[in-house]
């Protein structure tokens, strides 16, 4: 048996909720605690609506995974758009690009156990990230 | 006349000729599953004016119902079956109105009423079994518009701004907010503050799955726009693993008064407009 995966689609705003639904779901199976539970649906939150605003749409991919004792959900978020120039700066507290809160990135880092952003100017971004149960 | 299958046949003169008899039969395959669902005269209507189409296009010499000569039908059929999907009819409800034509033909044509060829009976078949398919696309993208349709009803009346008090609203937030979602619930408190004249507004978010920059926007917006209004805006409800993400995320409500619970947040509301709240047995 392979392990529990989905592909999601990111092109519109209700795709960003279905997301949040998916990563919930698989947080529960992970048997993430509430705390780990929110702050992974918020973390992943923040990535899909970036790549539908700023990555022009993308897919989301959501895993479960399993490493000895202890489980884990890793999600990916991938767009083909603009790219970000500056990765220290789209970093920054506060700062944004658009008309947001300047947090979602930075923010997203800070709640979850891994992080990794990979972007290239004119090939697009994917933000991996990974929360384990405790 | 141009034939762009390359398939001569006779069915424009079986159609033509058939008329009467078939379309006759036809109303009544349809109207038996309908059972009285759609009136006699409705359905003998809506089936005459489709069997001129499909006659018409037939007529053309083009058996290709995506084809210019069939825009008619196809018009007719996805207005048809629109009303039906609207109407709460199924599916297959919905495309028998098409199949019971063949079915028509091969009765009129098994008992010899209508001079009818096996060729001609297939490629009427074949081009009912394409209109058939026609009706099922429309009626899916009909039900796709009443599910949105519904969905967005649905996002106005669970959005209550409750009068708590008076001078007091209060508007809890539930559920998975998305964008339109956060957006209506805000607007609806803000027009509600205006109308009311009320002084103190409550966004509670007991029921809130999670908070992420974008509803925690919108909040300090509407908390913003009440000021400058004139009304004062709490936010209570927010609770333990949902204090910590927004903690975790970075956002700060600044000088915002949160209070744990709506009950607090309503104490809050009635001290600030001068009314105290005591324990009956506590009094002197
Ligand atoms: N997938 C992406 N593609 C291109 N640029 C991006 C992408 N994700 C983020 N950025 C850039 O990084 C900046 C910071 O992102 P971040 O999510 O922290 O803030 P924001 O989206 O502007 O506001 P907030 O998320 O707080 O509402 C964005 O303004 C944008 O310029
Ligand atoms: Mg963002």
């Amino acid at each position: 048996m392979s392990a529990p995966r989905e592909d999601i689609p990111i092109g519109a705003d209700e795709d960003v909720v279905r997301v949040r639904q998916i990563v919930r779901s698989f947080a529960q199976r992970a048997k993430l605690s509430l705390v780990d539970q929110t702050k992974l649906v918020t973390a992943t939150s923040e990535l899909a609506r970036n790549t539908l605003t700023y990555g022009g749409g993308g897919t989301a991919v959501v895993e479960l995974l399993g490493e000895g004792r202890r489980q884990g959900v890793r999600a990916s978020f991938q767009d083909e758009g603009p790219g970000i120039p500056d990765l220290t700066l789209a970093l920054t507290d506060g700062w944004t690009s658009g008309r947001g809160m300047g947090l979602g990135l930075s923010g997203a880092r800070r709640l979850v156990d891994e992080f990794d952003l990979d972007s290239e100017v004119g090939r697009g971004t994917t933000v991996t990230v990974v929360k384990w149960s405790r | 006349m141009t034939i762009e299958t390359g398939r001569p046949d006779n069915l424009a003169e079986l159609l033509r000729a058939g008329a009467p008899a078939l379309s006759a039969r036809w109303v009544e395959l349809v109207a038996a599953p309908l059972r009285g669902r759609v009136s006699a005269p409705e359905l003998e209507r809506e089936l005459t004016e489709l069997y001129a189409a499909v006659l018409a296009g037939v007529e053309s010499g083009s058996r290709d119902v995506q084809a210019a000569p069939y825009a008619e039908t196809r018009a007719l059929l996805s207005d048809l079956s629109r009303r039906r999907a609207r109407a709460g009819f199924t599916p297959t409800e919905t495309a028998i109105g098409v199949f019971a034509l063949k079915q028509a033909l091969f009765e009129l044509v098994d008992r010899a009423e209508v001079d009818g060829s096996l060729g001609d009976v297939a490629a009427f078949s074949l081009l009912l079994d394409n209109l058939g398919l026609l009706t099922f696309e429309t009626y899916a993208k009909a039900r796709e518009e009443v599910i949105d349709e519904q969905a967005e009803q649905l996002l106005e009346l669970t959005t209550p701004v409750v009068k708590l008090w008076d001078g007091v609203l209060a508007v809890p937030l539930v559920g998975t907010l998305d964008s339109a979602r956060t957006q209506v619930v805000m607007e609806k408190l803000l027009e509600a503050l205006v109308s009311t004249g009320a002084a103190h507004a409550i966004i509670d978010i007991t029921g809130v799955l999670a908070v992420d920059t974008q509803v925690a926007q919108h909040l300090l917006k509407t908390v913003m726009a009440a000021r400058l209004m004139g009304a004062e805006c709490t936010i209570s409800g927010i609770r333990p693993h949902i204090a910590q993400t927004i903690v975790g995320l970075g956002i700060e409500f600044g000088d915002i008064t949160t209070k744990a619970s709506l009950a607090d947040a309503l104490r809050h509301a009635l001290r600030r407009s001068g009314v105290d709240v005591v324990a009956a047995q506590r009094g002197r």
